[in-house]
């Protein structure tokens, strides 16, 4: 049933496809792409050529191939996107399953911190925590340098569980109420049975559409700290979608638009297809639909 | 015999799904006459709140309505939306099942029965809200001056379903349509929902259409009634007739599925309502007759009358006489 | 009412000290301001170290610290940024005036045709107006604000001018360099790019929320009870219809604040619009402490007003709740 409504959603199959064909380009990356991340075009390097038959998108100031700088890019925004959101939603659900089941005081605690997060405009205290992060010096061993991927990723994580955990928390609050979970009590099953069996496979449809838009967070979040100059060093494996974006802004005034538009498309399409999706399976795993029909 | 308020002929509402096609009324004959008060007894899916609606002009614009109402002497049918509005809210109105969702909950009580009466008459915005407090009165509301400033969330359910009927009957209509009123109530309040139904159409002497599935609230009320099965009336006559000796075998599986004092086994009608997406040929009910025969498979039986019934079935006049069993 | 409003205002007291606290540690940590001071004064005495330490609160323990700024910012002691040492104020003060009009000018245009979108959207769900709006929204959602903001600088400044002569609008500040005085028109057309692109973003959601939340309402019993009155369909839709339907709306409005400030950021940030966001990443960037900490005070103390009063439109949008 769940199925057949989510291929029924034509944007999300055809967001699927374009996701996978994606996917394909990018972990073969070394055969799709024409050059290296940092190989030029021509030798001598030519910088700014528009687009043309040998560089597909066109050149950058130190005449590299946007075409291929872009296939790396996204391979380590995905990479970026899909790990922080694998930890965000392991955390989130868990907290979330917790605070939604146990109430009480640790409910309280939990929903006034995101509460208090979810209220600050995002770019700030992204930045602030990012900071903060970076300053601690026995996080350091763990995060890594501030401007490496896994300081990103990890950031991220840190920001992503606690959207998850709202949603998990209120799917939970909705299903203790009912009388099979009620039933589950009467008989003498224990809080972490009934977590376990009952309430996170019950909660799978709605952390499914945490996981994708903690995806598309995590990888449009990376693109505005590159582009404000405070994401990952570029650099080979490490130059990302959001360090292609960010050049863009330099790219515009002197009107070299390939630089400008081809990396801000990709970036939407991403965006676009993951958000396509998880709306399709917000849909599809709606279980009041279900009643309905 | 009075005049005839509304009468409805061949009536046919047929609803386009992803699924296919829903054949919910099949040819529905009916007249209200003046002031009086027909029951409309039916299970759920029987046709009798959609026949309503398509006469009032409230279905989807997924349902295709074909056949005629006539209105004192107007066709419905194929009006356009704005001449429906004339008609509905002055002419006739409708009530609906849940007074809980029924009202508007972000407007005054007062202000929900103006509107209905502004949208019809020229009326001041004073004479109007003196006009409401005297619905509001009429329906039996006590300090009706003071309860048409509150909100709906502020009224018990069953009062809530006293303002319903308050608007619906605002501009004295010819026909007062009330589609299950009491359903959502408890019992000691259905029946004083009914009792306000019956005063105001005794007073303001309006038609009322009575739908519902439960006879007991026919039997106390109604002066006709009407008898709906998969999407087309099967009996109609006077409610002491049809109680007393009902022709048609659904009609007769209906009464005698009403739980009695004294009897202690009910005798429930066997099978289920056909599938209205593929009804069956011919009569619609003998796949659950147990007076059927080959010949209703054949042709679909229209409204015939015997003994001072109308009954739609090919062996009314072979059938032994009914009696409840004890 | 009065009471409910007092209580709440009562609440926000603790809870303005709770957080500027927090936003204090985080800042002091994240941005080392002595550091920062050192280092965009590299030529300082000791004596003026010490000046800057005890005017900002920046004791080696948070707590008598933090309450040594408040001290401070109470009685308009404010220090001078670090970077030129500039007064603090009227810094402040003209991004915020600049900030609010763009806020209030994004905001009016995002809701207005948000709501009205939504509006068409429902009117016919499935149908083909409701399907294009809705992948608008979509795609409107997907957009982060600085790529909206970059394609239309490219569009409207860099590619019109090549094209046209002139570009349509221009793409920095709030007036050509060297303008002095009020000028509604020329504020207007600077204004008209950065209004854009957070104006997008607030299309795309309230047109979303509104298109969800008619749905719902559109379905509810009381629709029918008004259709049978009899009054037109638009009475229908804007009487019964949008006044319940905004009741779910005001609440997530209280929400969306933060994203738009965030919108605000970015958009003022590429169109170089001197307003707040302007201003914190600047100072950010410098780790310029004084001028950074009012600043997360205004902010926090916008977002607990804007909580006010969208609990308050809501119980003056729903009667229910006005009785509690």
């Amino acid at each position: 049933m769940a199925f057949r409504r989510f291929v029924s959603h034509k944007a999300a199959v055809i967001s699927c496809v374009i996701l996978g064909l994606l996917t394909l380009l990018v972990v073969f990356a070394p055969f799709t792409a024409r050059y290296g991340v940092n190989e030029s075009v021509q030798v001598p390097p030519n910088s700014f050529l528009t687009p043309r038959a040998n560089a597909w998108l066109g050149t950058d100031d130190i005449g590299r191939d946007l075409y291929s700088r872009l296939v790396y890019g996204v391979r380590v925004s995905l990479i970026i996107g899909l790990l922080s959101a694998l930890i965000s939603v392991t955390i989130g659900s868990l907290v979330g399953a917790v605070a939604g089941f146990r109430g009480g005081k640790f409910d309280d605690i939990m929903m006034r911190i995101t509460d208090l997060f979810l209220a600050f405009p995002f770019l700030v205290t992204l930045l602030i925590v990012r900071n903060v992060l970076g300053a601690i010096p026995w996080i350091k061993p763990i995060t890594g340098e501030m401007n490496s991927i896994r300081f990103i990723i990890l950031l991220f994580s840190i920001f992503g569980w606690m959207g998850v955990a709202r949603i998990v928390r209120g799917q939970v609050l909705s299903l203790k109420e009912r009388e099979y979970i009620e039933a589950a009590r009467a008989v003498g099953a224990s809080r972490r049975y009934i977590i376990r069996r009952h309430l996170l496979p019950n909660s799978i449809g709605p952390i499914m559409v945490a996981l994708t838009f903690s995806v598309v967070g995590a990888i449009t979040g990376e693109s505005t700290l590159a582009f404000f100059g405070y994401g990952p060093q570029a650099g080979d494996g490490a130059t990302s979608l959001g360090n292609l974006v960010g050049a863009a802004k330099g790219a515009v005034q002197t009107g070299f638009w390939w630089l400008a538009v081809f990396p801000c498309l990709m970036l939407v399409i991403i965006a676009l297809s993951v958000n396509f999706i998880g709306d399709a399976l917000r849909d599809a795993t709606d279980t009041q639909l279900d009643r309905g029909n | 015999m009075a005049e005839k308020i509304l009468q409805i002929r061949n009536l046919r509402v047929t609803f386009d799904t992803p699924f296919g096609q829903v054949f919910a009324v099949r040819g529905v004959d009916l007249d209200v006459e003046e002031s009086e008060l027909l029951g409309v007894v039916g299970e759920s899916g029987s046709g009798k709140s959609v026949t309503f609606l398509a006469a009032i002009g409230l279905l989807s614009s997924r349902a295709r309505v074909t056949g005629s109402v006539v209105l004192q002497g107007e066709e419905l049918i194929g009006k356009s939306p704005q001449q429906m509005r004339s008609v509905r809210g002055r002419l006739m109105s409708m009530i609906f099942q849940d007074p809980l969702s029924a009202l508007n909950p972000v407007h005054r009580v007062g202000k929900q029965i103006v509107e209905m009466l502004q949208s019809h008459q020229n009326l001041t915005s004073k004479q109007a809200a003196t006009r409401a407090v005297e619905l509001l009165d009429l329906v039996g509301i006590p300090q009706p001056e003071q309860r048409s400033s509150q909100y709906p969330h502020e009224f018990s359910g069953g009062m809530r379903q006293r303002v319903v009927i308050a608007i619906a009957i605002a501009n004295n209509p010819k026909l007062l349509i009330a589609d299950e009123p009491t359903t959502a109530l408890d019992v000691t309040v259905q029946a004083q929902i009914l009792e306000v139904i019956k005063r105001v159409q005794q007073q303001i002497g309006t038609a009322v259409v009575l739908i519902t599935h439960d006879l007991g609230v026919i039997a106390r009320v109604a002066d006709r009634v009407d008898v709906m099965y998969a999407g087309r009336n099967i009996e109609q006559g006077s409610i002491e007739s049809l109680y007393d000796h009902p022709s048609h075998p659904y009609t007769r599986g209906l009464l005698a599925s009403i739980p009695q004092p004294g009897k202690d086994r009910l005798t429930p009608i066997r099978g289920f309502p056909p599938n209205m997406m593929a009804p069956p040929s011919g009569c619609a009910f003998r796949t659950r007759c147990e007076f059927a025969e080959p010949t209703c498979e054949v042709d679909i039986p229209e409204l015939r009358i015997f003994n001072d019934l109308q009954t739609a079935c090919l062996r009314a006049q072979e059938l032994p006489n009914f009696r409840v069993r004890q | 009412m009065i009471r409910y409003i007092l209580r709440r205002l009562a609440w926000a007291l603790p809870t303005m000290l709770i957080v500027t606290f927090l936003v204090y540690v985080a800042l002091r940590i994240g941005t080392n301001p002595v550091e920062s001071y050192k280092r965009s004064n590299p030529r300082v005495t000791p004596e003026k170290i010490q000046q800057y330490i005890d005017i900002n609160g920046l004791n080696p323990n948070y707590v008598l610290g933090y309450f040594r700024w408040l001290n401070n910012f109470l009685t308009g002691n404010w220090p001078r940024s670090i970077k030129g040492s500039r007064e603090v104020w009227p810094a402040l003060k003209d991004a915020m005036a600049n900030t609010l009009r763009l806020g209030i000018a994004a905001t009016v245009v995002g809701v207005f045709f948000g709501l009205i979108f939504g509006l068409l959207a429902s009117l016919r769900p499935g149908g083909r107006r409701d399907i294009a709006i809705n992948t608008g929204a979509f795609v409107g959602i997907s957009i982060p604000p600085y790529i909206s903001a970059i394609l239309l600088q490219l569009l409207f400044a860099v590619y019109w001018q090549r094209w046209f002569g002139s570009s349509l609008f221009p793409t920095s500040g709030v007036y050509p360099a060297g303008h002095t005085g009020f000028d509604l028109f020329l504020m207007l057309k600077f204004m008209a790019l950065p209004t854009i692109v957070v104006a997008i973003q607030i299309i795309a959601t309230y047109s979303r929320y509104l298109r969800a939340s008619l749905l719902d309402v559109l379905n509810s019993d009381y629709m029918r009870t008004a259709r049978s009155k009899g009054i037109s369909e638009r009475r229908v839709l804007i009487h019964h219809g949008m006044r319940n339907a905004l009741i779910p709306i005001v609440t997530v409005a209280a929400i969306d604040f933060g994203s738009i400030v965030g919108g605000l950021i970015i958009s003022e940030n590429i169109f170089s619009y001197p307003g707040m966001g302007l201003y914190f990443l600047k100072s950010f960037g410098d780790g310029d402490f004084p001028l950074l900490m009012p600043w997360m005070v205004i902010i926090v103390a916008s977002i607990l007003i804007f909580n006010l009063v969208a609990d308050l439109s809501y119980a003056w949008l729903d009667p229910r709740i006005r009785r509690e």
